[in-house]
């Protein structure tokens, strides 16, 4: 009976300790996926001179002194229903876009570093919030879609580069002829993804239903030619060969005999 | 009315302390105020110091960020001032979620929900085990797990900043506390009140009993939130030496024969 | 950081957003555009707005205005349109549409001027008219009433305007707000040539080599016909060039190959450093033939004042009668004291303003004498007068000018100068106008294609109505004015009058009727199609003169602005495409289109709220000997001729201009208006209950038509011939004049202008009648001896010379303050800032600076700041890095935003022949809000 009762108790106790474990890597399982998947959203917009994302989500604390300080209620903390890791700060520049404020007080405050001043300062200058130029921000690059841009259309629209900041730099108007009227130019909006911040004025002025001109998160919004060709016409760009990190070796056909062996297929029947 | 005051006097104060600093959190959003900026993950105090949450800071630690120096410092002093001084004080006394958890509490008991209790698997210590599952999920994933599902953060981020759908996370805990678990989330799911009741064990203020003037009532058991922290009443003096306690005071609010008080730490080592 | 800047910032930027969250799409457009069945009607319109007269096509569904496309026949823009016109369908659906008559009243429902807006029926709002439009007749005779008319009347709606205020009333005191807007112009033409409007047309972009831009940013505010210039610049890259004036960087330079920032009010000595440099060292780039068979030289009096009221007028403070003084003398200046040497006058001198009553006044001189007078102007004298970027190094500016001399005395190169708003709102407007003539006729380049000083116009009908309509105080439609007794004799006998009903003393321009307002000499005024209070300059004045002085004042808008906010009586007025209408563009394109839709609630137009109104009136009351202030005799009464003339005393104004027999010729229904609504012809499905609190059914014969056909009358044979009513609805437009139906591109060129033609003086005839027997003299002045000069189909080179403004920066107010428009906005903003996307294109309106000048102040990008002058103070925020770019000590504001209230800053100074109002200039600080 009393070994019983030990067999019994034993066995109650290695139940509990599975049950436990199971509940708790099914809750692992669970709470990890959503992790997972929290982080894969890779369109949301942070503040100037975030860390880039992975670091920024290691990085943010989420107590929103940001958020505070920015003066225009530009940047926002995400709540549970976005598609944005909860409580990370974020804008939309459809709704509010970024001022640039010249003095950035949204940068310095924040306690992690989660936002760099460091992002902020040009080359050579000393790491004081003082030293920041907004200019330097980076929080994305816009896209037009050339379909829905009513300049692209003839209309003559360019609010996105007038509301620009940066005016002629970030973006800047292509003349060309119409030929459909021959006697209207169209004044297309170019944007230079090196100077545009992705402060998405242009987003937020853009007339058309759906804006025309987006800001996308730079890795999303650029793509990325090999380093493998270099532009002969561009003089620093083999520049991006210090950087190179790609494998060189072409995958393909491994054994030549095998191939070479095989050619009774060369024959039709 | 006097009476009632008294009888409560403890409560009155702890919910002065949760909604001032959520006041003073909201009038820095709403007037730029700069007294507590930002939100209980970190607050900048009056532009010149940051308090930082520990136990946020311990997770970006294991999710492999090198967190500055002002926010570690931050994390620090909030750190010793609980572990040196206040115990498991947050939770009763700073953390918005209480509020919402003793609702549920008063609720259960006005409705005699009590009286009917499901047998659940879940015990106490199992805020231990989200405590480590979350660091290793942190230490996994590279991301503060815990924060990023925090319902605690979500309730006074959303009362400072905005709530969205917030407010369904908070449901689902008033729920699960009303109907499911008496004292569900804050005693046996919420790893910060882990957290604490780890960092906790030698702070000095804490509660004592006065065996002598204990009539067994048991009252302050039926109204501790951790009651299994009171296992020396009625039986002998001394401190309340469970870190698991909260140091809400509602026990010696209840006690009517000055069993309980609060003391310092020093007073107890006098005493014995 | 402050707090206090913190707070600030938050709270205006949490109120902005607020607003923008509230603005919302019209639900009736949103649910028509989802809607994509067929079964639309696309009919052919113009755009609402500015004066380059796009066409554009509108599509009806369900009464409602779904879309608009640009019109691909219309010649003007082919299909396109800027982004104002690509909302045309969206103007007249803004939430906040008036929807019936509200009047200030007591608790008891009675009027009263302190009262609260209250709903109240047509008929009321007719009887509060009448009423108070009778004790102000009967107080003050035909000048107590004034209207304050519109560039953007349709051609019918300013006719049944002044047929009514001129013809009914006897009254001149009707004025549009074009006078704000293209007075200089006019009078630069009405001086120049004899007659109104362009000599060429828009087809002058296509066929020149060069562009020159003279105050005027095409890119933003006649951005289709700079996507013309674009093209042609694009057509030729290296041949054509393109120079833009201008008194700050603005988005017409991005095209331009020469960039010239110049001070302001110093166009005067660029145009004639231009006209020296021609004269003097380029005499081969003279066309002497054209000058000796078509031209003579004529110049005017200096001492003119500046338009604005004598200093101790008791409602003009301290501060403000420092500027005022100079309407009466003025110091001159070491630069005047240069300019005006040819007068004998140096600078210090004090020069008493003698002729400020007759500034217009000139007289015929020898080339000698305008050879003379230009003389100071070297480039040494004008670049460093006239440089207007002090970052700017002087040579580089110099060269700059001199490559803007080698583009005009180019013999091979076609020239086409635009200006706009930069030269006609200036203190010497109707100069500056006439200046761009003189060197274009110097060279020869006028009139030709490709050649020519063009001014633009910036509304919609400023061309149409107020100017060939005749809407402003002095004129009469077709070019003619009050003060010519053959004038008012043709008028008289076209509309049926007793000889001697029309009033020959000129009435009080807009700018003078905000100033009768004050005066309590006017006490009945009525706005038509504009926003009076928030576009007339020192607005503090005039709307304490409207809400404090013992006056009534109506206002017909669609939408409530800063007008309607000061008025007695609002009207809800249709707008653009609820009714039949006609708008002329600036190269005298005359377009008409038909009502579209119903008009939103019980709005209804211009023209019914006049005729209506005249229903009340009966001439007996009227016509008697009626006193006029200035005119000695008054008017005679003219009751016994019009009794002779087959009228009663108890005839009314409706039955006399409107409702007679030749009105009711043009029946309804008419093969024109086959399917197309029009309500004040038949009524509509809304059974509006009218003037006499019945259902309105219509006039039953075909008004508009009827308005047009007499209208047209005044300009055939005169060189202002139209077609008539139904060849408009069949064509996109026509260049007036239209001879045989034929359209007219080049004026006074007689290769293409059959009046040049048959004036029968060679290549060219300058018809135009105005002014044409001159005095002669001398630079002094007329001698008398010398007799009268008569210059029949010539026109004149003036010689004008450079006078500083009133005022400039001194050491209280050290920026000059120029204010304008943005492309995304029109005019006060009561349309496009109803339409979602172009409020938030650009939701409020900034304060464009120089970063050194904001440095100065302490001031960052974005902050907000006061902008004060001696009349008024306007807090907005600070834009460093804008669209426009002010060199250091000019700042430039919109007026669109009527939170930024700017004209409560502005100066109402104006031109003294033209009355135009220089918005161009003021002096302000800044400082941080």
């Amino acid at each position: 009976m009393q070994k019983q009762t030990k067999n019994t108790s034993r066995r109650e106790a290695i139940l509990k300790v599975f049950q436990g474990a199971g509940i708790l890597s099914l809750g692992g399982l669970v709470w990890g996926a959503y992790l997972n998947k929290a982080k894969a959203s890779k369109l949301v917009l942070r503040p100037p001179a975030a860390l880039k994302e992975d670091d920024f989500l290691k990085a943010c604390i989420k107590c929103g002194a940001c958020v505070q300080a920015c003066p225009y209620e530009t940047l926002r903390l995400a709540q549970p229903q976005e598609e944005i890791p909860v409580g990370t700060p974020f804008f939309n520049p459809r709704l509010v876009p970024c001022h640039m404020c010249v003095d950035v007080p949204c940068v310095p405050v924040c306690p992690t570093n989660a936002l760099d001043i460091q992002k902020l300062i040009p080359i050579g200058e000393l790491n004081t919030p003082k030293n920041m130029d907004v200019n330097q921000m980076d929080v994305g690059v816009a896209v037009i879609d050339e379909k829905s841009c009513i300049a692209y259309w003839g209309i003559q629209c360019d609010a996105c580069y007038r509301a620009c900041p940066l005016i002629n730099e970030a973006i800047s108007l292509e003349f060309e002829r119409n030929e459909r009227t021959g006697k209207h130019a169209f004044l297309k909006p170019i944007i230079n993804p090196d100077t545009c911040t992705g402060c998405g004025k242009c987003e937020h002025a853009c007339v058309t239903e759906k804006a025309a001109i987006f800001v996308l998160p730079r890795e999303v919004a650029e793509g990325k030619a090999g380093n493998f060709y270099i532009k002969g016409w561009e003089k620093n760009d083999e520049d991006r060969l210090k950087t190179d990190k790609s494998e060189s070796t072409i995958k393909g056909r491994t054994n030549d005999e095998d191939y070479l062996n095989d050619w009774e297929d060369l024959i039709d029947d | 009315m006097t009476n009632v005051i008294i009888k409560n006097r403890f409560l009155i104060l702890r919910r002065i302390s949760q909604l001032g600093i959520l006041f003073l959190f909201v009038g820095a959003n709403l007037f730029a105020w700069n007294v507590l900026v930002g939100d209980l993950s970190t607050a900048h105090v009056f532009d010149a110091f940051y308090l930082t949450d520990p136990h946020a800071i311990l997770q970006m630690l294991f999710a492999g960020f090198i967190v500055g120096t002002d926010a570690l410092i931050g994390g620090l002093i909030i750190l010793l001032f609980y572990a040196l001084f206040a115990g498991r004080a947050f939770c009763s006394w700073v953390c918005p979620m209480n509020m919402v958890t003793d609702s549920a509490l008063w609720l259960r008991k006005k409705w005699r929900l009590n009286e009917i209790q499901f047998n659940t698997p879940i015990k106490r210590n199992i805020r231990y085990w989200v405590l480590i599952l979350g660091l290793i999920l942190s230490l996994i994933s590279g991301v503060a797990a815990f924060e990023f599902v925090s319902p605690v953060s979500m309730l006074h981020r959303g009362i400072i900043f905005g709530m969205g759908f917030g407010w369904a996370a908070i449901a689902v805990i008033f729920l699960f506390d009303l109907l499911v678990l008496k004292n569900g989330w804050c005693g046996h799911v919420c790893p910060i009140g882990a957290f604490y009741s780890f960092t906790g064990k030698f702070h000095w203020i804490k509660v004592q009993h006065t065996v002598e003037n204990c009539t067994d009532c048991l009252d302050c058991i039926k109204a501790c939130p951790e009651p299994q922290v009171l296992r020396i009443i009625g039986k002998e003096s001394g401190a309340i030496s469970n870190s698991e306690c909260t140091n809400c005071g509602r026990c010696i609010e209840v006690c009517n024969d000055h069993a309980l008080k609060f003391i310092k730490k020093e007073k107890i080592q006098e005493e014995k | 950081m402050s707090t206090t800047r913190r707070e600030f910032l938050k709270n205006s930027a949490a109120a902005s957003v607020a607003t923008a969250v509230g603005m919302s799409l019209p639900m009736g457009v949103q649910a028509a555009m989802n809607d994509a069945e067929s079964g639309w009607r696309w009919d052919k319109s113009v755009c609402r707005f500015c004066g380059t007269g796009c066409g554009i096509m509108v599509a009806t569904k369900d009464d409602k205005i779904v879309a608009v496309k640009g019109d691909p026949a219309a010649p003007v823009n082919r299909g396109l349109n800027c982004i104002k016109g690509y909302f045309n369908a969206k103007i007249m659906y803004g939430e906040d549409r008036l929807q019936q008559p509200l009047l200030r009243v007591d608790e008891t429902g009675n009027f009263n001027k302190n009262g609260k807006f209250k709903p109240v029926s047509w008929k009321r709002a007719f009887d509060e008219m009448e009423k108070h439009i009778k004790s102000s007749l009967q107080e003050k005779g035909p000048t107590g009433i004034g209207v304050f008319g519109s560039g953007q009347y349709t051609v019918q709606e300013g006719y049944a305007a002044v047929k009514l205020m001129k013809a009914g009333f006897r009254s001149n005191n009707i004025d549009p707000n074009a006078r704000h807007c293209m007075a200089s112009a006019v009078a630069g033409f009405i001086q120049t040539f004899g007659i109104d409007e362009p000599a060429g047309c828009y087809d002058d972009i296509e066929l020149t080599d060069t562009v020159v831009t003279w105050g005027a940013n095409m890119s933003e505010m006649h951005p289709i016909l700079w996507a013309r210039v674009s093209d042609r610049k694009l057509s030729a890259p290296d041949k054509v060039k393109v120079v833009n004036l201008t008194t700050f960087t603005n988005r017409t330079s991005d095209l331009a190959d020469v960039e010239i920032v110049f001070k302001p009010q110093t166009d005067l000595a660029l145009w004639n450093y231009l006209a020296r440099e021609i004269v003097y060292n380029h005499p081969e780039s003279v066309d002497q033939e054209f000058i000796d068979k078509h031209i003579i030289f004529a110049t005017g009096p200096v001492d003119t004042g500046y338009g604005m009221r004598k200093a101790g007028h008791p409602k003009y403070d301290a501060k403000e009668s420092v500027i005022n003084e100079k309407q009466s003398s003025k110091i001159l200046s070491d630069a005047e004291g240069v300019t005006l040497g040819y007068l004998g006058h140096k600078a210090g001198d004090t020069l008493e303003m003698k002729n400020a009553a007759s500034a217009g006044k000139h007289w015929k001189i020898e080339f000698e004498e305008f050879k003379k007078a230009l003389a100071p102007y070297t480039l040494e004298f004008v670049a460093e007068l006239s440089k207007g970027d002090a970052n700017e190094d002087i040579e580089a500016y110099k060269e700059k000018l001199v490559a803007l001399k080698d583009l005009y005395v180019d013999q091979q190169r076609k020239v086409v100068s635009f200006w706009t708003m930069g030269m006609n709102q200036h203190t010497r407007g109707t100069w500056v106008n006439e200046q761009a003539y003189m060197v274009h006729f110097l060279l020869g380049k006028q009139a030709k294609p490709g050649n020519g000083a063009f001014s633009l116009t910036g509304q919609p009908s400023a061309c149409g109505t107020a100017r060939e309509v005749g809407t402003f105080a002095h004129r009469l439609p077709s070019d003619m004015v009050v003060a010519n007794p053959k004038h008012r004799a043709v008028s008289e006998k076209i509309w049926k009058l007793p000889k001697d009903t029309l009033n020959p003393k000129v009435g009080t321009h807009f700018m003078k009727l905000m100033r009768d307002l004050e005066d309590g000499n006017v006490k009945f005024a009525w706005v038509h199609v504009n926003n009076p209070w928030q576009n007339t300059a020192n607005a503090n004045h005039w709307i304490k003169a409207a809400r404090q002085m013992d006056n009534f004042i109506v206002c017909s808008d669609g939408y409530p602005g800063i007008s309607a906010k000061v008025s007695d009586l609002i009207l809800p007025t249709a707008m653009i495409y609820e009714k039949w209408g006609a708008y002329g563009n600036a190269e005298r394109r005359t377009q008409h289109w038909k009502q579209q839709v119903t008009p939103v609630g019980g709005a209804m137009s211009d023209t019914w709220q006049i005729v209506e109104l005249s229903k009340r009136f009966k001439i007996g009351e009227l016509w008697g000997a009626q006193p006029i202030p200035g005119l000695e005799a008054g008017l005679p009464d003219v009751m016994a001729e019009a009794e002779a003339m087959g009228y009663t005393k108890d005839t009314t104004l409706f039955e006399l201009l409107y409702a007679n027999k030749e009105a009711k010729s043009y029946s309804w229904p008419d093969p024109i208006g086959e399917g197309f609504n029009n309500t004040e012809v038949e009524g509509d499905k809304r059974t509006i209950l009218g003037e006499d609190d019945k259902p309105w059914e219509g006039y039953g014969f075909f008004i508009q038509k009827y308005l047009w056909e007499e209208y047209r009358k005044f300009g055939e044979g005169k060189a202002h011939d139209y077609a008539d009513f139904d060849t408009y609805h069949k064509v996109r437009g026509l260049k007036w004049p239209v001879v045989d139906g034929k359209e007219t591109q080049w004026r006074f060129n007689a290769k293409y202008d059959p009046y040049a033609r048959k004036a029968d003086t060679g290549e060219f005839a300058f018809y135009g009648g105005a002014f044409k027997n001159l005095p002669q003299g001398d630079l002094a002045g007329v001698q008398a001896d010398k007799g009268k000069y008569d210059l029949k189909n010539k026109a004149k080179i003036f010689f004008r010379p450079y006078m500083d403004p009133p005022e400039m920066p001194d050491k209280d107010y050290p920026l000059w303050l120029c204010t304008g428009r943005v492309l995304e906005h029109w005019h006060s903003g009561t349309m496009t800032m109803r339409v979602p996307e172009l409020y938030r294109a650009v939701p409020e309106a900034l304060v464009y600076l120089h970063p050194q000048d904001a440095e100065k102040q302490g001031l960052q990008q974005g902050d907000l700041v006061w902008v004060e002058s001696r009349r008024g103070k306007v807090k907005a925020h600070i834009d460093t890095r804008g669209r426009n770019r002010p060199p250091v000590g000019l700042i430039y504001v919109p007026w669109f935003d009527e939170k930024v209230f700017i004209n409560k800053v502005c100066l109402d100074a104006t031109c003294p022949i033209s009355k135009q109002t220089d918005f161009k200039k003021a002096a302000v600080k800044i400082y941080k809000a």
